[in-house]
Order: structure tokens, then C-alpha cells, then sequence
């Protein structure tokens, strides 16, 4: 059920919110011992807050779920991380979770995630797995995979996750949800646990386009404790979300048609651009001709901004501390070696690397330089285009375990949801029908849409028109 | 960017990670796997700026008091702490 609806049914009295936080706690029980969405949830909490809930207010009794490096008071934020399992509880809201609270909605629910975002599978989580509830035996996608696959198997209304190089829009595909990344610093990152401080960004997992909207509504704006977020004022996104795609520009990049991509998913994606045709839209192709350097660009600049940002956890303050250590130094060592996992450690060594003296130039500066192309790619191609449509991932959900030695392999499968990030452009995916992949008969396929900065209410309205077409 | 070689445990250790040996040799192929896909970036034409556009970011916010995170409350989450401080292992190396 969409939160639009569980809204109104609260609005005509059908239902309440401590009888669906009841409901919802059941549906945990029943349902997620298989997916493994939940890291943890606090019933009473929510109860309580489910009692008091004001129905007048926006978002007035809306349970929706947190990705689990949001930090959110009295509750863990383990990142999916064993660094964070002892000695921490959150003790403020992050700027989303205030914005989420005086709206009146209720967050509930700790969701999984690759360990502090490091991956696309969350099969990095440190502390348990996360299946795809289309398919148990396959991926939800990540980084966000707990919200994505709790919004699939109707364990949460909607999730909030976070996008670094598209940890929101490729679960969300893989799991047939709607996943939201909005512009670099249109929501205020102050409480999320950083990963990559340039390209990170939270947004909404959802089961509806208007839903993501409605949430994007409540959590966008200026929050001076963020000092890359916006100073611009939020649009009503509900203006402009039902007026169709006529007459709207909508450029199709000719490199996110290229050799590797599933056959399926080409299939489902260029029929739903057909039928934007068919409604009116304007088809363009384009080109993106720095497409092909942007994972290499993304590796260097989000592992050298990851060693950064991870060298606060040194079992100090927080978090993880080594038993019996020789002296201070070696307290650093132990505490990380024992709470860091593989691929947050890779990431670090690799950050460390590409920073150090002698390689920085050639690695770090050059990156920021190309990411500078990419994001030149984009301001061209908008001046003739309105929208970018794309796939947002090359396959449907891979089996679990099935990618676990080809580091390099997993990191190209982000190609398409990395410029994004990179040019500080809004995006998102949105279901696009299924197709059959390597033995499974019906895996969902998403499609992206990518704006001009800022330009989250007219992806928005394009997204609407996808939602209801007849796919695949 | 001539190869890629790197020397994950010198690496490791400046970012204060200890490896185990298995650790050190898989890391070791993956990551100059990685760096190797880096090395494309080598062969691109640049231009000088490094962002384009740069949105208009790094402001500083008023400088106005505000409520700063409470004491007790950070302190709740240190592994150690005694008289209102969080304790750490002597830093002082020896003579």
C-alpha cells in the first residue's frame, strides 16, 4: 500500500495509526525472517508516537523506514557495520529525520545496508543478508538494499536510503520499487554517517512515484547545518507531476545502449521510451561521450573521500575499541582491523593510495578533472534535452554470492548510475516491467531518469507518465 | 600512472589497518585490477577547471549560538570514560 493511501484511509477513519504499526510489527514478524530487511525496529517507540500522531499534518502517522546510517535519536545507526554494533546509539536526528518528525510521520525501522555503504548488493553488511523479495535467492541491490526490499515486500510503506553512486536507484530496480536520488545538496546530509562527502545524498524508496514526491517534499531544503546544502527554495512537486510528457524533450545517451547490457532489459526500456513517443514526448538521441571514465572516476574520488571520512572511527569516541592494546597507535589498529570489513578496508587502502604523495596528481587531481568532463557531458546535453532516459542497471538482480572475487566486475555494473552522482544531477529509477534473467522468469527492470540540476519536478512528472504505462 | 603496482600492507599501515597475510595478497591483485581501469583515465584530453559550475557551496552558517551536543550524552557512547572524559591508553611514548 502506498502512503498516499494508507493517508487517506487514516483521513476517512478507516484505519489508525497504532493499529497499523501493530499490523506492520506482525508483517515484520512473518515476512522479513526470509528477506532479512530489518537490522532492528523499536515497537514501543513508534507505538507511543503512533498514539500522539497528528493526522492533520502531512505526513501525520506515516511509519517509514531508515536506512541504518541515519542517524536517528535514541536509536543504533550500525551502518551494517561491527564497528558500530557496541557503544553506539544516536543521541540527535539527522536534518531528514527532524524535517520527517514535525511533518508528523514516524520513522521506524533500522534498514539493512552494505557495510557504511560500500557496495551494490548488500552482501557487504557485516551482519546479516538481505534477499530480493521477487527472488530469495538473488540480490536486493545496494547499498540501500534493506529499504528496497522491505518497500517490495510490503514491510514498509517507504524507506529513506542514501545515493552515492547509485545506492538508491539500483535496488530500488532490482526490487521493482520507485528510488529517488535527489541534486547534490537539494536534502541536507547533516546526520547521515558520510561516505563520500561530494556525492552522497539521501532520498526516498518508495511504491509510487507520488509518494516519492511527497517525501521528497518533506525532507528537501536548506539546512545551514550543511554547508554544501542549497540555499534555493523547494517547488511544490505535486504542481507539475500529473501533466504528461507532451512536448517534453527526452535525449537517449547512445553509450547506455551498449554491449554488456541484457537483452531484456534494452528491450523493456526502449519500449517504454516508444510509448513516451506515443504520448507526445520528444525522443532525441545524445551523446555522452565521457560515460565510459566515469567508474574509474568514481573509484578514485569516492575511495580517497571514504578514507577520509572513516578515519574518525578509531575507537576512540565511539563504536568499536580493541581489548588490550599495547599503546595508542596499536589501539587504532586493532579497533579498525576487528570492525572494518573486506571491502570498506579495500576501499580505504585504495582512498589512502590515490591521496598519498607522488600519486595524488596523477590520481585524485586527474579524477576531479574528468569528473569536470562529465559533468560538461550533461550541461551540453540538457541544453537540448529536458530529461535523459536510460537503464539504470545492465542486468536484473545477480544471484547472492555469485560476484564475490570480481571485485572490478561488480564496480562496472554501477556505469549507469554513477554520472549522476558525479555531475550532482537528480535521478531516479522507476519499475519498467520484468524479464526473464539466468533462470529466473520474471526479475524487475528499472528505467532512469535523469534531470537538470534542480530539475526534480519535471523527473517527476516523467516518472508519473512511466508508472502508468503497459510494460513488459 | 606508469603500472600499477601497489604495496598494500605500507598502505594499510598508513591508514592504520592491520591485514591478515591471505588479506594482503587478495587485496594486493584487486586492487591493482582496479588501478589498472584507474590508468584510462591517463589517456583523456582535460580541461583546466576541476568543477564546472560549482554550485554554490561551503557558505558559512551565522555565527550565532546554538545547542551544541550534551556531554553526557556523547559520553554514553565512548568504550571508556572516567570523571566526565572519555579515557584512551597512555599517548605518551616511552624515553
Amino acid at each position: 500500500m502506498s502512503l498516499v493511501t494508507l493517508r487517506r484511509q487514516y483521513r476517512n477513519g478507516e484505519t489508525t495509526p497504532s493499529e497499523v504499526m501493530a499490523r506492520l510489527a506482525d508483517t515484520i514478524v512473518t515476512r522479513d525472517t526470509k528477506t532479512g530487511a530489518y537490522l532492528s525496529h523499536d515497537l514501543d517507540v513508534a507505538l507511543k508516537a503512533a498514539a500522539l500522531a497528528d493526522l492533520s499534518k502531512p505526513l501525520g502517522g506515516l511509519p517509514i523506514g531508515i536506512k541504518d546510517n541515519i542517524n536517528t535519536l535514541g536509536q543504533p545507526c550500525t551502518c551494517g557495520s561491527k564497528f558500530l554494533v557496541k557503544n553506539y546509539i544516536s543521541h540527535y536526528d539527522a536534518t531528514v529525520i527532524v524535517k520527517l518528525k514535525n511533518l508528523g510521520a514516524i520513522p521506524f525501522g533500522r534498514m539493512n545496508m552494505d557495510e557504511f555503504a560500500m557496495g551494490s548488493a548488500t552482501e557487504n553488511s557485516a551482519l546479516q543478508t538481505t534477499s530480493n523479495p521477487r527472488d530469495h535467492a538473488r540480490i536486493p541491490g545496494g547499498s540501500s538494499g534493506g529499504s528496497a526490499a522491505a518497500v517490495a515486500d510490503g514491510t514498509a510503506f517507504a524507506a529513506l536510503g542514501s545515493d552515492t553512486g547509485g545506492s538508491i536507484r539500483q535496488p530500488a530496480s532490482h526490487c521493482g520499487v520507485v528510488g529517488l536520488k535527489p541534486t547534490y545538496g537539494r536534502v541536507s546530509r547533516y546526520g547521515l554517517v558520510a561516505f563520500a562527502s561530494s556525492l552522497d545524498q539521501i532520498g526516498p524508496l518508495t511504491s509510487t512515484v507520488d509518494d516519492a514526491a511527497l517525501i521528497l517534499q518533506a525532507i528537501a531544503g536548506y539546512d545551514p547545518q550543511d554547508s554544501t546544502s542549497l540555499d534555493v527554495p523547494v517547488p511544490d512537486y505535486g504542481v507539475e507531476i500529473d501533466l504528461g510528457v507532451k512536448g517534453i524533450r527526452i535525449g537517449v545517451p547512445k553509450e547506455y545502449f551498449c554491449e554488456g547490457i541484457h537483452s531484456g532489459v534494452q528491450k523493456n526500456v526502449e519500449s517504454g521510451i516508444r510509448q513516451l513517443e506515443a504520448l507526445g514526448a520528444v525522443i532525441l538521441p545524445i551523446s555522452l561521450p565521457h560515460t565510459e571514465h566515469a567508474v574509474a572516476t568514481y573509484y578514485v574520488i569516492a575511495s580517497a573521500e571514504a578514507s577520509s571520512n572513516l578515519s574518525r572511527f578509531d575507537g576512540i569516541r565511539y563504536g568499536n575499541r580493541a581489548d588490550n592494546p599495547a599503546d595508542i597507535i596499536d589501539l587504532y589498529h586493532q579497533s579498525r582491523e576487528l570492525g572494518f570489513g573486506s571491502e570498506v578496508k579495500r576501499r580505504i587502502i585504495l582512498g589512502t593510495y590515490v591521496l598519498s604523495s607522488g600519486y595524488y596528481d596523477a590520481y585524485y587531481t586527474r579524477a576531479q578533472k574528468v569528473r569536470a568532463l562529465i559533468t560538461k557531458d550533461f550541461k551540453r546535453a540538457f541544453e537540448a534535452v529536458d530529461v535523459i532516459i536510460s537503464p539504470v542497471a545492465p542486468t536484473p538482480a545477480r544471484k547472492i554470492n555469485s560476484c564475490a572475487d570480481d571485485t572490478l566486475q561488480d564496480y562496472l555494473a554501477d556505469i549507469f548510475t554513477i554520472p549522476a552522482n558525479l555531475a550532482g544531477i537528480p535521478a531516479m529509477s522507476v519499475p519498467c516491467g520484468t524479464t526473464a534473467f539466468d533462470g529466473s522468469d520474471s526479475l524487475p527492470v528499472g528505467i532512469q531518469i535523469l534531470a537538470p540540476h534542480l530539475g526534480e519536478g519535471i523527473m517527476l512528472r516523467v516518472a508519473k507518465a512511466i508508472e502508468g504505462l503497459s510494460l513488459p | 600512472m606508469s603500472h600499477a603496482h601497489i604495496d598494500v600492507r605500507y598502505v594499510a599501515n598508513l591508514a592504520r589497518l592491520d591485514l591478515t597475510e591471505s588479506e594482503v595478497g587478495v587485496f594486493q591483485s584487486q586492487l591493482e585490477a582496479i588501478l589498472s581501469h584507474v590508468e584510462s583515465l591517463s589517456a583523456i584530453e582535460l580541461i583546466d577547471e576541476i568543477s564546472i559550475d560549482a554550485p554554490r557551496l561551503g557558505p558559512m552558517r551565522n555565527d550565532q549560538p546554538h545547542e551544541s551536543l550534551l556531554p553526557g550524552a556523547v559520553l554514553r557512547n565512548a568504550p571508556d570514560q572516567a570523571q566526565s572524559q572519555i579515557r584512551v591508553p597512555k599517548v605518551v611514548a616511552e624515553a
